[in-house]
């Protein structure tokens, strides 16, 4: 489940992807976080350089996780759909799902879990309801393809799209409290916090959201 | 505690045991004011144990790697073997710029207890009747092992392991040491190893040991005593452990169906195909250096390993609040110690919140990849070290980055 997806993110002045520092400045200092999904370590890799984390990572592809333990990261192989379960309850701090929400196959259970291992939960994903994709969809007539979901239909890991709209949805019908959220455009910048949930569903590239459980 | 003399013995025994009494490396002996006291019940006294150092113990006593061996390995780990002048079993892997850098950590291998090159064990002399101990040696463990080691690093005023690192029955006694001393263990490195020993490998063990006791020249493991040498025994038991070790496909791509020196089938039982010769080698290249006993008493050992059945049958309380870094390591084609075993591990490290690395490497070598030139092994060994030694405080030997 490595973040394949997010190849063509941008990057900022220092080289790093604007979405990852983004979610980086949501944790706080010194916790425990769990990356799902980490790919070859670099969101891991910025928060213990940037907020002195005790960071651990599960990733599903055999290179990403060698590259990771080879960094001195600790790294797993595994796969969010299953492994999650064996974790127990308030592992972490932080558990995050970084561009690897719409590769899961239970995109549902994989949010429970997160909020279930951690207090809280990051999650960031490309949005489905994107202007360009509608664009792509409505005109073109073809599966969209842009520079985050460079993928075509018939070889891409991500089998569950989702929309800003949608996710918001998922998260009140699990009974998850959104304690931030910002939606990036496509030149990484975020967008106007007091637009509308339909604005930044329309012109929102990807987003993120930082969750907790609603006690 | 004295660290000079082995115990004295008249060199009344097989071949293979040559080591036994004045093993070509450093002695620890502990006196009967030191016994090792085993799971058996039964107190060990007097006992050595040898051992091989490499590298230099920083002064602040901070950057020990004890480095534990397989079945039949020993503590000859990055040297040349005193017996069959071969290099050491891990000398790709440990030396000086090496991924167990010995520029940067003090590297300790010891002979586990019940071993033949010159720890104690069923070959040693029993004080008792001045003969070698044979099967009056007691059944040991690997927590049994691992009792000794913490002795020995206490004779080498060690407190704390920077890192503990095997596979195989050396992967055992690591993860044995992370369950036994938490608190002496910095980072663990269990490769190609379980948590227990399977009903699968118990049963080859078995075969094994029956194939060293149907030899008639075992006499009840009194061998040494009779002049005899189970030679035959012990080569088939290794002949039939060595296919274990290894994998269908890296036999085939090997040795295939060719013949040995010769172009067309004998018609009779000699090694016709190049396999067998191999094995017929494998086995009787062991003989020459590893003793039958041993090899009844630590495969025993292995049998018996069971960390969870320690712990009140769940995996996770071994490890229990550990402070321990780890990083697990299998292997795609081992089927002795498969990746399902190691993922148990993983698992149940993560169930006690341990910081827990685990990589599976692809390699059709089988089990044996643990010991070969693995460059994504080496890349993994080196980072998880490379890591830990920098939350230890060791000082980052960047020049030693370039090699290897």
């Amino acid at each position: 489940m490595s973040n394949l997806t997010a190849v063509n993110i941008e990057r900022t002045a220092s080289g790093k992807r604007v979405d990852l520092v983004l979610v980086a400045e949501m944790v706080e200092r010194g916790v425990k976080v769990l990356d799902v999904g980490c790919g070859d370590g670099e969101l891991l890799s910025l928060l213990s350089e940037t907020r002195d984390v005790d960071g651990r990572g599960i990733e599903l592809s055999r290179e990403g996780v060698n590259e990771c333990v080879a960094k001195g990261l600790a790294v797993i192989q595994g796969d969010a759909d299953t492994d999650l379960a064996d974790y127990p309850d308030d592992a972490f701090d932080y558990v995050i799902l970084s561009q690897t929400l719409q590769a899961t196959r239970h995109p549902r259970v994989v949010l429970e879990h997160m909020l279930r291992i951690g207090r809280r939960a990051i999650v960031s994903f490309p949005n489905f309801g994107h202007w360009q994709v509608r664009m792509q969809l409505l005109f073109a007539g073809h599966m969209p393809q842009t520079d985050i979901l460079p993928y075509s239909w018939y070889d891409t890991p991500n089998i569950h799209h989702c929309t800003i709209k949608d996710f918001r949805t998922l998260c009140s019908e699990i009974g998850v409290k959104m304690e931030r959220a910002v939606a990036l455009n496509a030149w990484g910048t975020p967008l106007r916090l007091n637009a509308p949930w339909w604005f930044w569903n329309l012109f929102g590239e990807q987003a993120v959201f930082l969750l907790s459980r609603r006690d | 505690m004295v660290n000079v003399q082995p115990l004295d013995s008249e060199p009344r025994r097989g071949e293979g045991t040559q080591q036994v009494d004045h093993p070509t490396s450093q002695v620890a002996v502990f006196g009967a004011d030191k016994p090792l006291r085993l799971d058996s019940g039964v107190d060990l006294t007097p006992f050595q144990i040898a051992y091989q150092t490499y590298g230099a113990l920083n002064a602040a006593r901070s950057n020990a790697v004890l480095v534990c061996h397989a079945l039949t390995g020993d503590q000859h780990v990055a040297n040349v073997h005193p017996v069959t002048k071969k290099s050491g079993w891990w000398e790709t892997l440990i030396g000086p710029g090496k991924p167990i850098d010995t520029d940067r950590y003090f590297v300790i291998c010891p002979n586990v207890v019940g071993g033949c090159m010159g720890t104690t064990g069923p070959a040693s002399i029993n004080p008792k009747t001045g003969n070698p101990w044979g099967l009056e040696f007691p059944v040991i463990t690997v927590r049994d092992m691992v009792r000794a080691q913490a002795m020995l690093l206490d004779h080498l005023a060690i407190d704390t392991l920077f890192a503990c690192v095997g596979g195989s029955m050396g992967g055992m006694q690591v993860l044995q040491w992370a369950a036994s001393f938490p608190e002496r263990v910095f980072a663990a490195l269990p490769i190609a190893c379980a948590t227990r020993h399977s009903a699968q490998n118990i049963a080859f063990h078995e075969v094994g040991r029956q194939a060293i006791m149907a030899d008639p020249e075992w006499r009840g493991g009194r061998y040494f005593l009779e002049g005899t040498n189970p030679r035959r025994g012990l080569a088939v038991a290794r002949m039939g452990a060595h296919i274990t070790y290894l994998s269908d496909a890296a036999l085939h791509r090997k040795f295939g169906r060719k013949f040995q020196d010769r172009e067309n089938p004998s018609f009779s039982f000699d090694a016709d195909f190049e396999v067998e010769s191999y094995l017929r080698h494998q086995g009787s290249s062991f003989v020459d250096r590893f003793d039958a006993n041993s090899y009844l008493y630590l495969t025993r050992a292995m049998d018996y390993f069971d960390l969870a059945a320690d712990a009140g049958g769940v995996l996770a309380h071994a490890f229990k609040g550990t402070q321990t870094r780890f990083c697990v390591i299998s292997f795609t084609s081992d089927w002795l110690f498969p990746t399902s075993e190691s993922r148990a591990v993983v698992h149940a490290l993560n169930a006690s919140g341990a910081r827990v690395s685990f990589a599976e490497i692809v390699t059709d070598k089988g089990h044996d990849a643990f010991l070969l030139e693995e460059p994504e092994m080496f890349a993994i060994v080196r980072g998880f070290l490379g890591g830990a030694g920098k939350a230890r405080g060791l000082p980052q030997n960047l020049a030693g980055k370039a090699k290897n």
